[in-house]
């Protein structure tokens, strides 16, 4: 497998050193790594699992709408941004390992580096405090 | 291949009598396939070159892994750069918001120098590093970008079947402790992997590497790690402090070998010292 864009090297070490859950995505989705924060929701190890393609994680935490509604992956920010390159932002629901919904805010940006290629995404989640 | 150290030291040049071993010019290397040559980086050590042997081409190649004054201070005086008849061309990392020669030109322009850029006299080009493979002459270079403060370049050179590997500043992790698991994931890992020669930064010891997290340089211990990791033949522990005289740098060269098993050879650079890959 080649080396990662040292955008990607560089974020994973300063996912490592916080307290809230960010993930990594590749250039077309696959998620290269979340730090242990990100491991609570979800619900698996990144040392067990690795490299995840899209379609595993962005279902792997059950994302909802406030209407209840499941958000499909393409509707989860870090896609976006992996889609259009641009930030992205989006409060929604997601269900917890003890069964518990849990109010969410994603934030994603594009990692871009300085010869302006685009090498991935990160996100960080931010809990609400509003669980149902 | 053969490697000419010309200059070994990192941060500023120095010259005392106890920097006589290992030397005092900032980084510049020369390596010459035959008659063909090209060099890496431009600091104080590059005025030690003898530009006028090995010499087929009618040009000469700067690789400069970043722009920090240590690895530019020598460009300024180096003789060729005033000779119309001479061309030149420097290479080296691209950045997202200024171009390579508008960076250079801070530097080769007044007040830190004398003569702008448009003004020096030989047939200067400046290229930044493109993603794929550029070839001089036999040489055949690629380039990463790799974790040092601001955009800095490792090098892989591959002539005759061998390879070099040059990374005079790098901290591949940032006050981690250890190298992440996964090839992938360690800094600059496919232009060291399997390299003949790897030349790599070793400015600190361990204790003084905790004070510095961050500061874009490797200890000896992390150098090695690199290279045990790499699976390199021969590492060149390189870039010295220049705060570190040639008995401290003998002591923690000692320290870091002794009762290690290493299954590549490891020496500190000397300055003129001559390397056959």
């Amino acid at each position: 497998m080649p080396s990662n864009a040292i955008q990607m090297i560089l974020s994973r070490q300063l996912a490592d050193s916080l307290s809230v859950p960010v993930f990594l995505v590749d250039p077309e989705g696959n998620l290269l790594f979340y730090n242990v924060p990100a491991e609570a929701i979800l619900g698996q190890k990144f040392e067990d699992t690795g490299p995840m393609p899209v379609g595993d994680w962005g279902t792997n935490f059950f994302p909802f709408d406030e209407d209840g509604t499941p958000i499909p992956p393409e509707g989860l920010p870090l896609v976006q941004t992996i889609h259009t390159q641009v930030p992205a932002h989006r409060t929604f629901w997601i269900k917890s390992l003890s069964g518990d919904s849990i109010n969410i805010s994603v934030s994603s940006i594009p990692l871009i580096g300085r010869d302006g290629d685009f090498c991935g995404a990160m996100a960080i989640f931010w809990n609400n405090k509003r669980n149902l | 291949m053969k490697v000419k150290l010309h200059g070994t030291r990192g941060s500023y040049p120095v010259s005392t009598a106890q920097n006589q071993k290992y030397g005092g010019n900032t980084p510049c290397v020369e390596v010459t396939e035959g008659r063909q040559r090209i060099i890496m980086d431009a600091g104080t050590g590059i005025l030690g070159i003898d530009f006028g042997a090995y010499q087929d081409s009618d040009r000469i190649d700067i690789f400069l892994t970043h722009l920090h004054m240590d690895h530019i201070q020598g460009l300024a005086f180096c003789k060729p750069l005033f000779n119309p008849n001479q061309k030149i061309v420097i290479w080296g990392p691209a950045d997202s918001e200024e171009s390579l020669k508008t960076r250079l030109n801070r530097f080769l322009s007044p007040p830190l120098f004398p003569i702008p850029l448009r003004d020096i006299p030989s047939q200067l080009e400046i290229c930044e590093m493109p993603n794929q493979a550029v070839e001089v002459g036999p040489f055949r270079i690629l380039s990463e970008y790799i974790s040092h403060p601001g955009p800095t370049l490792g090098y892989r050179v591959e002539s005759g079947g061998k390879v070099l590997t040059y990374m005079p500043d790098h901290e591949p992790t940032i006050g981690r402790q250890g190298l992440y698991p996964e090839d992938e994931w360690v800094s600059g890992f496919d232009l060291a992997a399997n390299a003949d020669l790897l030349i790599h930064d070793s400015q600190y010891d361990a204790g003084e590497y905790q004070q510095k997290f961050g500061w874009g340089h490797s200890s000896l211990d992390m150098a090695v790690e690199y290279a045990e990791r790499t699976g390199v033949k021969k590492l060149v522990l390189f870039h010295h402090d220049p705060n570190h005289s040639d008995a401290q740098l003998d002591e923690m060269f000692r320290a870091i070998v002794q009762n290690r098993s290493l299954d590549f050879s490891v020496e500190m650079a000397v300055q003129g010292a001559e390397i056959a890959v």
